[in-house]
Parts: structure tokens; C-alpha cells; sequence
């Protein structure tokens, strides 16, 4: 039988239209505009200012603290302006506008494609170089890569977990990438169990995506320490702290992190942008972004330069349908539905979803008739409909009793209530305030 | 039969006189002694117990009443003033002396002035909404108009004014207990003076962003051009981060900023109507 996480889960339509779709890489655009925050910490700090000259792969923003990350100019030309600009959610952030004259690359990246797979580095020198090429996690949680390889004092990392799960409907820009890149990525993994020093690696992949599992299954055939795992499909099994659960079977503690366990997990596109970094000194400008609907012209999956602007991927694919309801930022799940089109494609972006007015209007909510359904489904264990209350009620100090910092915001519950209540939308919202309460404490 | 009767009810009443006078003595034994004043002063507050004072409750406020021997710091913006008063001379001890506060909504992002530019579809909840985004129109400071305010008012003094989508506060029912401003995630509503027959000028806009940028997404946006400052002969009006403050303590409402906004950003309430002194000045 199949592996699995145990607890909940629930299984929304696929509609993986992109899946066939191999990655093309989008025409470069007139401008891009690079924010300095595209990642969990601490915004980095712009070292260039208006008018200078950049080229591909150069620092234009410096890591503004431990948990922070560099950003490269993922274009050649000028700098018009540093400054505000509105992001997708409609607020003003700060961001590097370069228009694109040419396409020059920094020299010492190396841009053929040949494989090279010895790495003679260091532990220490590979985070080093990831940290300074600035990797973060892009399953979409952006998390500084080099932070996530420093393992604390006291523990040490057991297992490798390589998330191709990508459960989110709709998404295939893993898919793609392991189909297509699988043995750049591989080196990437063995670099990244290298940096680690960890024995055993594991590949989780869900079984909807035979083709990229066989494909797998025989590049790894000439490392012995990578297995690949076959997952039966269940969403949220991207998630950390599931992937964990259904690879190897241990539960990490509510509120800890997976090094607790000894696992450290890593994006299959991770691996793919660590393998270019460390082997071929390239910086993360660019990444694979699905731009897919089922009404959409040309679903596919885009090599994209981090600063495009969101339209111009639309645009690429066949423009607007007409009746499009939202377009999101990421998948279906726990996609966020952007209200600025222009607004740049960043580290995080992993994918651009058109949906049809009719299919992304909310049904109106009524009451909860404590069916249980949102308690089942809780991959974290929790009581979405009690914190959904507690929230709504702002009755902070119970809702942290009930763990809603556990809630790892997948949308299960939203997704399964009969009711329509907006189960998620409350409990984020009273794990914002609740995290707030605890960050004060310290 | 009639024994059996007889007996249970015997042992039934024995039992509770026992009881009775078991009680009676645990009573006396263990009495906490509270101050009757404390009765009485809570009677005298409004018994909203809506917080405003920043005490859980009436009762917790007519306690802090009672044994603070200043109570100077305390007030019940409810009962204003006279409620004050009249516990303070009951206390036999001396009256704070506050001015009536009233909630003000500091936004006039309109739908006609502040165009919708998306729809939102989540919970019906300023505070979701305002941490997931900047709002439905291009102005990320305004209004959400969901009614957060409306929830927690005690009063019913606040309404979404469903036309304009922007709350609106009802002076006469307004006691300027504060717990709008508190459950108001993007910080537009503000206690203000009520001023002399409820006059009031004030600057209907937080939005801190650049003129050009703020004017674009809300035509009645407050664009910082310092007119305002520098036509105020009280030092009145400050700006800070794009946006013109009127110091309620400061403002003599002569109401000459009001002319001279150019964006009529700044809002006079109450006032009689202005006399025609010139053609070109009327509105």
C-alpha cells in the first residue's frame, strides 16, 4: 500500500491542465521590478541606486539580517528607480525598477549547459554559497535556504526529504522541472545531503505523477543513497510537517520545527536552483512559474525572470479570458487571489491561476452545525469550527490553548464545510493576533 | 402510610434547620467585608459595561472608585461628566475633570471619491480583510466599511452608511467609550473633542501616501500641501508622513483651513451655514 500522512486530508479535483506542457522560457520584458523583500525575514537592503548600470546575476540587494536573503538583478540594464511600488495584495513596497537593455550575464557565472556533477566543497562553503547566491525555499513559503542547512546546536539532520509532492490542483511547475531537469536537480539533492551530512534522502512524489517517478527512479539509479517514495495523493501532503509523516513516519511536536525529528525537507525547484548555484555560480533570478485556468488560451509552465510582471505572463498564454472572477497568486489551496496585475513575479511565485467568475465566487455562508467535517479533514489535528469561533469572538488566550499556531492554513476546513463558513479566513487571522501576543512576550 | 409521610417530612425539616444554622455560622465566620459604597456607586454608573474606562466592567470601576483615594486618572466616558461629579461628591472626593469625547470617522473615501477597484470576497470582517490586503479601493488607509466598529459599539451609535460604504458615527448616542478605535484594524476612527455645540474641524484622510499617489486613488484625499498650515493662526495643524493633523486642543475653529484645503479633505460638522461674503468663495 501507498504511503500517506495519517491525520486528515481531503482530496480536491486535480485539474492539472498544464501538465503536458514543457517549460518555455519567457521573452525577457521591457522592465522588471525586483522587491527586496521576496522572502520570511528581514527585508534586504538595496546597494544600488538609480542610474547605475546592472547586469544579469548581479547583487542588488544585500541580506539585511540572519534570516534574510540576497537579491540579484535578474536582468541587464538600468536602474530607474528604488522605491515604492504596489505589490499584488494592493500595498506599496519597496522595490528595484531596472529597464532591460541587452542581455549580459555576470562573467563568472557559467551558462553552458553541461552537466557537472563532482562538488569538492566544504559542508560550510556550500551554505556559504547558497547563502550568498540567495536561495530560499520555493515550494512558496520562502524561507532563507541557508538558515533552514544551519541546524542548530544539539541536533543533528537524520533525514533529506525532497518535497516533489506539489499537491496543490492546478500546479506543475515541479512536475515539469522533475521531468525535465531531474538530473541537474539530483546533483542538487547530493549537494544539499553533502551540505547536511545526512545519510538517507528520500524523494516524495504523489502517484498521479507516474512519468516523473520512473524518470526519477532512473537517474538516482547511480546514487545509492536516494530513494525515491511513490505517495498516494492527498492534499496537504506538501506540507512540512506531513511530508515528514508520510516519508518516514514521525510526528514533529506541536510547535517545533522538523530538525526535532532529525528531517530537514527541501523543494524539488530548491534543489534545482541549489545545483545551479553551487555548481554554475548562478544567483536565483529566475524560476518555473504554471500560468494555468481552465478557461485560460495556452496553459503552461514559464521559465520566468523574478521581477516580470504578472500581465505579461497572462498575456503570454493568451491574454484574459473573459468572465475571469480571480486570478491567484500560487495554487487554488492557499493561493491568494491578487488584486494588481502589474505587480512582479517573485522568488515565491509558483504559479498564476485564472479562474472563471463562476468558479471563484464564494457560496454565502450560514451557521455551523458542528458537523465535525472541518475536524476530520485538520491534517494538523486541530478544531477548525472552535477556532473559527474563538477568533471570531477574540478570545485570544483560548484559541492559543488550542493550538492555532499549529495551523499550518492549508484550507482544508474552508474547504470542506458544508456551511461555507470562512473558516480559514478567521483562524488566520486569530493566529496573526495570537502570534503577535506570543512575539511580545519575549 | 401516614408514618411514612410523617417521618420523611420530620427528617426533611430537622435536616434543614440543621443546615440553616450551620450556614448561618460559616457565614459569620467567613464574611468578607465589602464597602456598601461600592453598591451604591456602581447604581450611579450608566451599567453599560462597555469598558471605556479600561476597568472589566461597572463593577470593577466603582471598586477603584471606592478605595483609589485620587481619582483623578478615572473617568466613565458614558456618564460624562455629571455621573462624575455627582459619585465624586457621594465619595466626598474631587471630580476629574474631562471634556465629552466622540468618535470620528476620518475617512471620506466615498464610492464616488474612491472608486472600487476590486471586489472582495472573504469574510465579512475588517480585520480580515485589512491583513490580507490593502482594500477594495486604491487606497490602502481608508474605510474597509464591514462594520468591525458597528460590532462592538455598545451604543448603536455607529452605522456603514451602505451608499457611501463608510461608517458614520451618531454624535447623540456616541459616548466615546473608545472600543471602535480599538477594533478598527486600519486606525481611522479617532476621539475628538466634542467642542462647544458639537462644532468639529477635521482632517477627513490618514492616507500616508505621496500627494500625487493618495490623490489618484481618492479625490478628497488629504495631499499634504501645507496650505492648511501655513493659513492657521494657532499652529493648530501639524503634518506628518503625508497627512495634515488638527489639534482639537489648539483649533479655535475659525474654520479658515477648510477654504483653503484644496482637495476638501478637511471636514467642518455642525456649523451654521457660512454667509455669502464674496461670489467667488461659495461652494
Amino acid at each position: 500500500m501507498l504511503k500517506s500522512f495519517r491525520l486528515g486530508g481531503i482530496h480536491p479535483p486535480e485539474n492539472k491542465i498544464s501538465r503536458g506542457a514543457a517549460i518555455e522560457s519567457l521573452p525577457l520584458p521591457e522592465f522588471v521590478t525586483i522587491p527586496i523583500s521576496q522572502h520570511i525575514g528581514a527585508p534586504a537592503v538595496a546597494v544600488v541606486a538609480k542610474g547605475d548600470t546592472v547586469v544579469v546575476g548581479q547583487l542588488i540587494a544585500k541580506a539585511g539580517g540572519f534570516v534574510s536573503s540576497n537579491i540579484h538583478s535578474s536582468v541587464s540594464g538600468n536602474v530607474t528607480m528604488v522605491g515604492e511600488f504596489v505589490d499584488s495584495s494592493g500595498v506599496r513596497r519597496v522595490g528595484i525598477t531596472i529597464k532591460v537593455e541587452g542581455d549580459t550575464w555576470l562573467d563568472s557565472i557559467d551558462r553552458d549547459s553541461t552537466l557537472k556533477k563532482d562538488c569538492d566543497l566544504e559542508p560550510k562553503d556550500i551554505i556559504a554559497k547558497i547563502s550568498d547566491m540567495g536561495i530560499v525555499g520555493m515550494g512558496g513559503a520562502t524561507f532563507p535556504t541557508q538558515v533552514k542547512l544551519s541546524i542548530p546546536e544539539g541536533k543533528k539532520a537524520v533525514y533529506l526529504i525532497i518535497n516533489g509532492v506539489e499537491c496543490e490542483p492546478y500546479l506543475t511547475a515541479d512536475h515539469r522541472v522533475m521531468l525535465e531537469r531531474a538530473e541537474e536537480m539530483v546533483i542538487g539533492i547530493s549537494i544539499l545531503a553533502k551540505a547536511l551530512g545526512v545519510v538517507r534522502t528520500y524523494i516524495g512524489v504523489e502517484n498521479n505523477k507516474p512519468d516523473a517517478i520512473a524518470h526519477i527512479s532512473k537517474v538516482i539509479d547511480a546514487y545509492p543513497n536516494i530513494d525515491i517514495i511513490p505517495l498516494k495523493v492527498k492534499y496537504p501532503q506538501g506540507g512540512e510537517k506531513q511530508l515528514i509523516d508520510a516519508v518516514v513516519s514521525l510526528e514533529v511536536p506541536s510547535g517545533a520545527i522538523p530538525i526535532e525529528v532529525g528531517a530537514v525537507v527541501q523543494n524539488v525547484g530548491t534543489a534545482l536552483a541549489i545545483y545551479e548555484a553551487v555548481q554554475k555560480n548562478k544567483p536565483l533570478i529566475e524560476r518555473v512559474v504554471t500560468v494555468t485556468g481552465k478557461k485560460l488560451e495556452k496553459p503552461s509552465n514559464l521559465m520566468v525572470r523574478v521581477g516580470t510582471s504578472i500581465d505579461s505572463l497572462i498575456t503570454y498564454c493568451g491574454g484574459l479570458p473573459e468572465n475571469s472572477g480571480k486570478v491567484i497568486g500560487g495554487g487554488p489551496m492557499m493561493g491568494r487571489a491578487m488584486c494588481n496585475l502589474s505587480a512582479p513575479v517573485t522568488k515565491g511565485t509558483s504559479g498564476v491561476l485564472v479562474m472563471p467568475i463562476e468558479e471563484s465566487l464564494r457560496r454565502s455562508a450560514s451557521v455551523c452545525i458542528k458537523c465535525a467535517k472541518c475536524v476530520g479533514v485538520c491534517p494538523m489535528g486541530l478544531e477548525p469550527y472552535l477556532l473559527y469561533k474563538l477568533a471570531d469572538l477574540g478570545r485570544l488566550a483560548e484559541s492559543e490553548e488550542h493550538k492555532v499556531t499549529d495551523c499550518i492554513e492549508c484550507g482544508s476546513c474552508s474547504f470542506t464545510c458544508p456551511a461555507s463558513l470562512p473558516l480559514l479566513d478567521m483562524i488566520k487571522l486569530g493566529k496573526n493576533e495570537v502570534m503577535k501576543i506570543i512575539r511580545t512576550r519575549k | 402510610m401516614s408514618s411514612v409521610l410523617l417521618f420523611t417530612i420530620v427528617t426533611l425539616s430537622t435536616l434543614g434547620v440543621l443546615a440553616a444554622i450551620i450556614l448561618y455560622f460559616v457565614a459569620q465566620k467567613f464574611k468578607v467585608f465589602e464597602d456598601p459604597r461600592i453598591d451604591t456607586t456602581e447604581g450611579m454608573l450608566p451599567g453599560a459595561n462597555c469598558g471605556g474606562c479600561g476597568f472589566p466592567g461597572c463593577r470593577g470601576f466603582a471598586d477603584a472608585l471606592v478605595k483609589e483615594d485620587d481619582i483623578s486618572n478615572l473617568f466613565c466616558p458614558v456618564g460624562g461628566g455629571d455621573t462624575m461629579n455627582s459619585i465624586a461628591s457621594f465619595l466626598g472626593k474631587s471630580a476629574p475633570e474631562k471634556e465629552p469625547m466622540v468618535a470620528v470617522v476620518r475617512c471620506n473615501g466615498t464610492c464616488d471619491n474612491s472608486p472600487k477597484v476590486n471586489q472582495f470576497d472573504g469574510a465579512t470582517s475588517c480585520a480580515v480583510s485589512a491583513s490580507l490586503y490593502g482594500g477594495e479601493s486604491g487606497c490602502s488607509y481608508g474605510c474597509l466599511g464591514m462594520g468591525d466598529c458597528v460590532k462592538v459599539c455598545n451604543f448603536g451609535a455607529l452605522t456603514i452608511n451602505k451608499e457611501s460604504g463608510l461608517a458614520e458615527v451618531d454624535e447623540d448616542k456616541c459616548t466615546g467609550c473608545g472600543a471602535c478605535i480599538k477594533a478598527c484594524p486600519k486606525m481611522v476612527i479617532e476621539l475628538r473633542k466634542k467642542g462647544p455645540k458639537s462644532r468639529k474641524i477635521y482632517v477627513s484622510c490618514i492616507n500616508k501616501n505621496k500627494g500625487a499617489v493618495a490623490r489618484k486613488s481618492c479625490t478628497v484625499a488629504c495631499i499634504a500641501c501645507t496650505k492648511c498650515v501655513k493659513v492657521c493662526a494657532f499652529d493648530a495643524i501639524t503634518i506628518e508622513n503625508n497627512v495634515a493633523y488638527i489639534d482639537s486642543n489648539k483649533c479655535r475653529l475659525c474654520r479658515k483651513c477648510v477654504l483653503e484645503c484644496p482637495t476638501g479633505a478637511i471636514v467642518e460638522v455642525n456649523f451654521p451655514p457660512r454667509k455669502v461674503v464674496e461670489p467667488t468663495t461659495t461652494n
